[in-house]
C-alpha cells in the first residue's frame, strides 16, 4: 500500500467518493442498521446457548467420550451380522425407490390441479397448495410413526411415509414446473380443436417431463438418505440395526453400518447424477 | 393425419421415413426403460415386504386414525373443548420454542463454520488440490450421514437434552451449506479478485473485499433456506432424546393420546408454515435488492 504510484490522485478519490457516497461514507443510519441486525443475530444465538443449557464443561467431557467411542470404532467390522446388514440396506433402497415412485405417481395429477395455469380457479389453487404445504410441514419420521399405526412395523410403513412426504414436495415442484411452461404449444393444440386433456398431454407434458424426471431422480437420492434413518422408529431399513448397535455400544458395528450407508449414498448419488445430466444437461440442477 | 397432402415428393417421403425410424427408436427406448422400471419395482416390492392385502386392510385404519386424532369440538362448548384440546399449550409452546432455538443455534453455528470452510473448497480460490479435496470430502461426510445419526451418537456422549440436537443440526448444516457456498464462490466474477490482488493484498483481504461482497446475498438466502429445513429436522430430534417437541409427539403417538397428537402436529405445521413464509419474504427482498444494485 506504500507504493505511491498505485495511489489515486486526490481529485480522482474525491470524484469517486462523490459518485458512490454510500460506499465511501455510509450514512449513520445504515451503519446502525447493520450493527443492529448482526447484534440481534448474535444476541439470539447467545441467548439460545444459555437457554438450551450449553456448558463447556459438559462439552469437553462429551467430546472426550466421543473420542473414546471413535477409538472403539476402529477397525469397523460387521461381526457375523453382515448378511443382516446387507438385507437392511436392500430394504432401505427398496423403501427409497418405491416411496419415490409412489410419491411421484400420486403427485403428478395433483400438480396439475395445483397449477395456476391449468385449473383457473383461485380457490382450488389456494386449497391444493395449502394441502401440499401441510403434508410437507410434517417430517418423514412423523409420517413413519403414523403409518406404523396403520400397517404395522416394517418397511411397508416406511415406503408409505416416504411416498406421502414426497407427494407434498413433488406436488409443489411439479406444479411450479407446469406454471413456468411455455403457453405456445398449448395454444397450438387448442387451435387444432384439442380438448383440455389434449392440451395437457401434448402441450404441457412434453415440456415438463424432463424437469420432473430430474426432480424424481434427485429425490430418490435424498430419500435414500432419509430411508437410512426411518428404521430408528421401526419403519424398516438399516436404521433399526444402527440404533440397536448404538444402544448396545457395539461401536465397530456402528462404524461399519455408517460406512455402508456412506458407500451406498455415494453410489446412488453418482448414478442419479449421471442420469440427471443425461436428461437435462449439466446446468439445471434442482437445489 | 388423414388429410395429408396427396402428392408426396420424394424428399418428404424420405423425411417421413426418417421420422418414423426416430419415433420407433424412441419407443424402443421407452419400452426398455419401462421394462427396467417394472423389474426394479418388483425387486423393491419383494425386498420392502409390500403387502397389498395388509395395505387394503390398513387403509380404513388410516382414515379412522385421522378421524380419531381430530379434536371433539362442539359448537355449544367450543371454548371449553378448545381449552381441553390444547390443555398443555404452555408446555408445548415452550418445547416448540426449544425446537426453534435448536434449529437457530444449529444453523448459526453451521453457517459460521461453513462460511469459514467454503473458500477452501472452491477451485478458483484454492489451487492446492489435496487440501481442497480434503475439505470437500469432509463436507461430503457431514452431509451424507443423516443428522439424526449424529444426534444418536451425541446423545450417547453428551447425555439427553437439546445440546446434542444442536450439534447434530450444526454438523449437517456445515456439510450442506459448505457445498452450496463453495458452488456460489466458484461462480463469481474473478476480475474484482484480480483487481484487489494487484494492490498487493493478502489472500484474506482478497476474499474480504473481492469475494464476500459478490456472494453475501446468496449466502444469506441459502442460510435462510437451510434454517427452514432445520426447523423441520429439529422437530424430530426429540425422537432420539435430542431436545425439542419431538419427544412429546413420539410419546403421544405411541401411547395413543389422540387429541394431543393433532394439537402438537397442528402447532408444528403452523410454525413451519410461518417460518416458510417469513424466510421466503426475506429471500425475495434480498434477491430483489440484488437486482436493483
Amino acid at each position: 500500500m506504500s507504493r505511491t504510484s498505485l495511489l489515486l490522485a486526490d481529485v480522482d478519490k474525491a470524484r469517486l467518493a462523490q459518485s458512490y457516497p454510500n460506499i465511501f461514507r455510509p450514512s449513520p443510519f445504515q451503519r446502525l442498521q447493520t450493527i443492529a441486525i448482526v447484534g440481534a443475530l448474535v444476541g439470539l444465538f447467545l441467548f439460545g446457548m444459555v437457554w438450551l443449557g450449553f456448558s463447556f464443561e459438559k462439552l469437553v467431557t462429551g467430546i472426550s467420550r466421543l473420542g473414546v467411542i471413535l477409538g472403539l470404532m476402529f477397525p469397523p467390522s460387521p461381526g457375523n451380522l453382515l448378511n443382516l446388514y446387507l438385507k437392511g440396506l436392500a430394504e432401505t433402497l427398496a423403501i427409497a425407490f418405491l416411496g419415490t415412485m409412489l410419491g411421484a405417481i400420486l403427485a403428478f395429477p395433483l400438480a396439475f390441479i395445483a397449477a395456476k395455469n391449468v385449473v383457473g380457479q383461485r380457490i382450488v389453487h389456494f386449497l391444493s397448495r395449502r394441502f401440499l404445504d401441510t403434508i410437507r410441514g410434517v417430517d418423514t419420521l412423523i409420517w413413519a410413526l403414523i403409518f406404523i399405526n396403520v400397517v404395522g412395523l416394517g418397511p411397508f410403513a416406511g415406503i408409505l411415509a416416504v411416498a406421502i412426504s414426497d407427494v407434498g414436495s413433488f406436488g409443489k415442484l411439479f406444479s411450479e414446473a407446469i406454471e413456468t411452461a411455455d403457453t405456445k404449444p398449448v395454444d397450438g393444440v387448442t387451435s387444432t380443436g384439442g380438448s383440455t386433456l389434449h392440451q395437457i398431454r401434448f402441450g404441457i407434458v412434453p415440456q415438463v417431463l424432463p424437469v420432473i424426471q430430474s426432480q424424481v431422480l434427485y429425490y430418490f437420492e435424498s430419500n435414500t438418505r432419509s430411508a437410512t434413518v426411518i428404521g430408528i422408529v421401526g419403519a424398516g431399513g438399516i436404521g433399526l440395526y444402527l440404533s440397536n448397535e448404538i444402544n448396545q455400544q457395539n461401536w465397530d458395528h456402528v462404524a461399519f453400518i455408517i460406512l455402508m450407508i456412506l458407500v451406498t449414498v455415494a453410489a446412488i448419488d453418482y448414478i442419479s447424477g449421471r442420469a440427471r445430466f443425461a436428461i437435462i444437461g449439466r446446468r439445471a440442477n434442482p437445489v | 393425419m388423414s388429410n395429408y397432402p396427396h402428392r408426396l415428393t420424394h424428399q418428404t417421403s424420405a423425411y417421413l421415413d426418417q421420422y418414423g425410424a426416430a419415433v420407433a427408436a424412441k419407443r424402443r427406448r421407452a419400452l426398455l426403460f419401462a421394462f427396467a422400471l417394472v423389474v426394479c419395482t418388483a425387486l423393491a416390492a419383494w425386498g420392502g415386504e409390500v403387502d397389498l392385502r395388509k395395505f387394503v386392510e390398513g387403509l380404513p385404519r388410516f382414515w379412522s386414525y385421522f378421524y380419531d386424532i381430530m379434536p371433539k369440538l362442539r359448537i355449544a362448548h367450543f371454548s371449553a373443548d378448545f381449552a381441553e384440546w390444547f390443555w398443555n399449550w404452555d408446555g408445548w409452546l415452550r418445547l416448540l420454542a426449544e425446537t426453534l432455538l435448536v434449529a437457530y443455534v444449529g444453523t448459526f453455528l453451521g453457517a459460521t463454520v461453513a462460511f469459514g470452510l467454503c473458500f477452501f473448497a472452491s477451485a478458483n480460490l484454492l489451487k492446492n488440490t489435496i487440501a481442497r479435496a480434503f475439505v470437500r470430502r469432509s463436507l461430503e461426510f457431514c452431509r451424507t450421514v443423516p443428522g439424526i445419526v449424529f444426534a444418536l451418537l451425541f446423545v450417547y456422549a453428551l447425555g439427553l437434552g437439546p445440546i446434542p440436537g444442536v450439534l447434530a443440526v450444526a454438523i449437517h448444516t456445515v456439510g450442506a451449506l459448505g457445498k452450496q457456498f463453495s458452488e456460489v464462490v466458484e461462480n463469481i466474477d474473478m476480475n474484482p479478485v484480480d483487481g484487489v490482488r494487484s494492490t498487493g493484498s493478502t489472500w484474506v483481504e482478497q476474499i474480504r473485499f473481492a469475494v464476500v461482497p459478490q456472494v453475501s446475498s446468496n449466502f444469506v438466502s441459502y442460510t435462510l433456506l437451510r434454517f427452514e429445513i432445520n426447523v423441520r429436522e429439529a422437530s424430530v430430534m426429540g425422537f432420539v432424546g435430542a431436545g425439542g417437541i419431538g419427544k412429546e409427539l413420539l410419546s403421544s403417538i405411541r401411547q395413543f393420546y389422540y387429541s394431543d397428537v393433532s394439537a402438537i402436529l397442528l402447532m408444528i405445521i403452523t410454525t413451519v408454515f410461518v417460518i416458510d413464509l417469513l424466510t421466503e419474504r426475506l429471500r425475495h427482498r434480498l434477491l430483489g435488492f440484488e437486482e436493483h444494485r
